[in-house]
């Protein structure tokens, strides 16, 4: 494999990991739910896709030829990302999770007035 | 909903199917090609029932401009969420907004929808049940009417164009 092959998969894989190191820690650090929402599906996106850039760039210098699967599995993070981010802050909302005081923006979905003090109980546990 | 019209109910998801099912399986090999075949036929005709009502992509050109345009925001939104979460000092102004959809069709609006969660400082949390207003979630914003019209402008008004007229 050439040297500047080498040096660029290796770039990437290292910038991958730190972009999915920094998604992670948003995602364990930030103030509340809907904060750390933001952390996994983004950065993690540009890291994976970092990674498997290399990983298309390291077989394509050892095995000569260039898969496309890598950009399939792109592909496929970028359709399911925003689904299940959107679902969690769905959830979220359902459950009235607390958010940080500062957050501007009174959605309806968050007012007492609009939605009772509680969330619906589940049917299975009665409604006591 | 699609109707059953034949044995061929989305000829271009067939297709996307078969090129998908080749990729994977990294072989053109004659049995692939019928496996894949048979797969591509079989899996519209099970869930057509489940796809909305068929939509054309209008302009092609235009729909280019835009997948570029999203993944060049991608690429910034990642460096720009990086840098909020790695410096302590940063005092960040998240905000719940209510965004008014333009769009009308349930796909359009999820690929809206999507585009908002990928780019720049923005999930889409809710969408409301009469389907006209997007609640969004911005991790760090100073002007909320901005962020709108940005959004109305740079992704909304080109996926209209698109799909839609």
């Amino acid at each position: 494999m050439p040297l500047i092959v080498e040096a660029l998969v290796s770039l990437l894989l290292v910038t991958g990991g730190v972009f999915v190191f920094i998604g992670s820690l948003g995602m364990a650090h930030l103030r509340d739910f809907y904060m750390r929402l933001h952390g996994p599906t983004k950065a993690s996106t540009l890291g994976i896709g970092c990674m498997l850039v290399a990983s298309m760039g390291y077989f394509w210098g050892v095995e000569g030829h260039i898969d496309i699967q890598e950009l399939l599995i792109t592909l496929f993070l970028f359709i399911t990302a925003p689904v299940s981010a959107h679902l969690l802050a769905k959830t979220g909302l359902h459950l009235r999770l607390k958010h940080v005081q500062k957050t501007q923006g009174q959605p309806v979905e968050l007012r007492d007035e609009e939605v009772g003090q509680k969330p619906v109980a589940h049917p299975d546990k009665g409604h006591g | 909903m699609i109707a059953p019209r034949s044995w061929l109910p989305t000829p271009v998801l067939s297709l996307l199917l078969l090129a998908v099912w080749l990729l994977m399986s990294r072989s053109y090999a004659p049995g692939q090609f019928l496996l894949g075949g048979v797969l591509a036929i079989a899996i519209p005709l099970l869930t057509y029932r489940f796809w909305d009502t068929r939509l054309r992509i209008k302009k092609p050109l235009v729909l280019l401009r835009f997948i570029l345009r999203v993944l060049k925001d991608i690429f910034v939104a990642n460096f720009e969420v990086a840098y909020l979460v790695i410096n302590p000092w940063r005092k960040m102004s998240p905000h719940f907004i209510e965004y008014p959809l333009m769009l009308e069709e349930r796909f359009t609006i999820t690929l809206l929808a999507s585009t908002i969660s990928l780019t720049p400082g923005t999930v889409s949390a809710n969408l409301r049940l009469d389907g006209k207003t997007l609640l969004i979630h911005a991790l760090d914003v100073d002007d909320e009417q901005a962020l709108i019209e940005q959004i109305r402008e740079r992704y909304e008004r080109p996926i209209k164009e698109i799909y839609e007229c």
